[in-house]
């Protein structure tokens, strides 16, 4: 850090007391504890704590609900972020070009950033219920809730709607950065706009990319809880059952503590090793500035 | 670059297009919450503004105790924003204004946290909270959210780009680092505030899983589990009193971000030029 120095001996220290306070008692003891109970069984009762080994682990892994849930949060986290991150640079590159009212349409397309997944799971949960949904009314299915790989369709559509208005910010700043110059060079040079696209501003968006593929990612895993409890409650017949509402119901509404421990162990296992890949690729391949 | 005539109106077409299917949700949402529970079920499906907000918005209001729960949750977002921006900017201020014993382990235990979300750790931070008697307060939904390491890395970034003559400066001139921190840092530092505001204030307005798990009184819930709590009480077909109430719900962090959304463009903006 680059930054000239005051120098104070004790100073720095008091000035990240109140953060790393916070850091302690609600993050590394927690994130500790939940990985050391899913080693244990743990009685829901009395609290009274068994060592148990790889118990909870096999436990979850040789249930079929819990591997369905593992892989149908697989197909949900891929489409939502793929679908999010390729839409949303589209409307991106939109944006970007010199047209009259820009900003305008820039803040239209960005506003449902503010909107939380709950609110998409009522939105569409209107959309698409079997009684009074207007697409069933419009395309004549009226079975989009009740059928699972429909339902798994309708979830996406959600995230990925609320997600939209994110992903085009952030690609927004990163176009930004993509020096003119070279985009001009090319263009004298006979490059077409494809061309261009591919050879030049996709190099420079790539960093934006990664970042915006974990966020994403973990948007998918995590941060559509409320959207699910909404929309479907993880129905029909567990076909939207993804991993996180899976733990909430092992943790809150069935009491399996060791179980729950052991899924969030799993959970994090799967943010390393999302965030693992992006620092290597984005290490190799990535262009920087 | 040069655009034909034909392509800036096909843009224009495009995105036309897109906001309106982005918006036509929303849209829809409202003109519900104006129509009564037999206009609703309609066939062919009414699609025009009807008459019957007052009934809608009041019934969302008052069967769910609305008014609380907006309160609760304003409360809530305001309480953490404002402890994650104070304890973030101290703790960039730290990070890049000193020089320290430490240091790169203390940095390298924030990048750590972006590994420990809510959810890899629910099991043992709910037992923690309850252990602290916190289960249907205040301090259980805010507390646990202060230390934030997006914002210390945003008022790290920002602060790497404000020239150090002006930290020589202030030191030829007597100036405590507190002092530089509040007359020279601060009023630098607006647009990334501002930017923050915006990102935490909406992630803490939409948050679900964690007020669900935490509350469980009627006094104590937020408007996410409010939207919940009026379809599960009314009729399953009155949608014009639950789009009442999902609008109500939304406004709050639209107005914030229509109102501060040049900072929290200016913001992000800052973030990535390095």
């Amino acid at each position: 850090m680059k930054q000239s120095s005051f120098s104070n001996k004790y100073l720095p220290y008091i000035l990240l007391l109140p953060t790393y306070s916070i850091l302690v008692v609600f993050l590394f003891y927690p994130a500790f504890e939940s990985f050391r109970l899913s080693f244990f069984k743990v009685n829901p009762y009395s609290g009274a704590e068994k060592f148990a080994g790889f118990y909870n682990l096999i436990k979850i892994f040789t249930n079929p609900d819990y591997l369905s849930s593992f892989v149908l949060s697989l197909v949900f986290a891929v489409s939502v972020v793929v679908g999010g991150l390729i839409v949303s640079l589209l409307l991106a590159l939109l944006l970007n070009q010199k047209i009259k009212g820009a900003k305008v349409y820039r803040s239209l397309l960005i506003w449902p950033y503010a909107l939380s997944p709950a609110i998409a799971g009522a939105l569409f949960n209107f959309l698409f219920n079997p009684a009074t949904g207007i697409v069933g009314y419009f395309t004549g299915m009226r079975t989009w809730m009740t059928n699972g790989n429909t339902a798994m369709f309708v979830i996406v559509l959600a995230a990925t709607w609320k997600n939209l208005g994110y992903n085009i910010v952030f690609y927004l700043t990163a176009l930004r950065n993509v020096p003119r110059n070279a985009l001009e060079a090319a263009e004298i040079d006979g490059a077409g706009p494809f061309r261009r696209f591919f050879s030049i501003t996709f190099a420079f968006i790539s960093p934006m990319t990664f970042f915006l593929l974990v966020m994403n990612t973990t948007y998918a895993y995590f941060s559509s809880f409320g959207l699910i409890d909404i929309l479907t409650e993880g129905g029909p017949a567990g076909s939207t059952n993804i991993l996180i509402y899976q733990l909430y119901r092992d943790f809150f509404v069935n009491s399996r503590i060791g179980y729950a421990a052991a899924e969030s162990l799993v959970l994090f296992m799967l943010v390393v090793g999302i965030t693992f890949i992006q620092f290597r690729t984005t290490e190799k391949k990535v262009h920087y500035q | 670059m040069r655009l034909t005539k034909t392509k800036t109106t096909g843009m224009h077409i495009i995105l036309i297009f897109s906001v309106l299917i982005i918006c036509l949700p929303v849209i829809l949402a409202v003109i519900i919450s104006s129509q009564t529970e037999t206009q609703v079920l309609a066939f062919p499906p009414k699609l025009t503004f009807s008459n019957n907000w007052a009934y809608n918005y009041s019934t969302a209001w008052n069967r769910i105790k609305l008014g609380r729960m907006m309160f609760n949750s304003a409360f809530i977002a305001i309480m953490v924003t404002a402890g994650k921006i104070v304890m973030s900017l101290l703790a960039a201020f730290a990070f890049t204004h000193f020089v320290f014993k430490g240091k790169q382990i203390l940095f390298f235990i924030i990048i750590i946290t972006l590994l420990l979300p809510v959810p890899v750790r629910i099991v043992a931070l709910f037992d923690v909270v309850r252990g602290f008697g916190w289960i249907n307060t205040y301090a259980g939904l805010i507390v646990p959210f202060w230390a934030s390491a997006t914002g210390t890395f945003l008022f790290i970034q920002r602060f790497k780009t404000i020239p150090s003559e002006l930290v020589d400066a202030s030191k030829i001139d007597g100036c405590r680092p507190m002092q530089y921190f509040f007359r020279v840092l601060l009023p630098l530092t607006r647009s990334t505030i501002g930017a923050l505001i915006v990102i935490e204030f909406i992630y803490i307005w939409n948050q679900y899983l964690w007020p669900l798990m935490v509350t469980n009184t009627d006094k104590m819930r937020v408007v996410q589990i409010g939207i919940k709590m009026l379809m599960n009480a009314e009729s399953s077909n009155n949608w014009g009193v639950i789009m009442a109430g999902v609008v109500m719900t939304m406004i709050p962090p639209l107005l914030v971000f229509f109102v501060m959304q040049e900072s929290f463009m200016k913001g992000f903006a800052l973030q990535s030029e390095k």
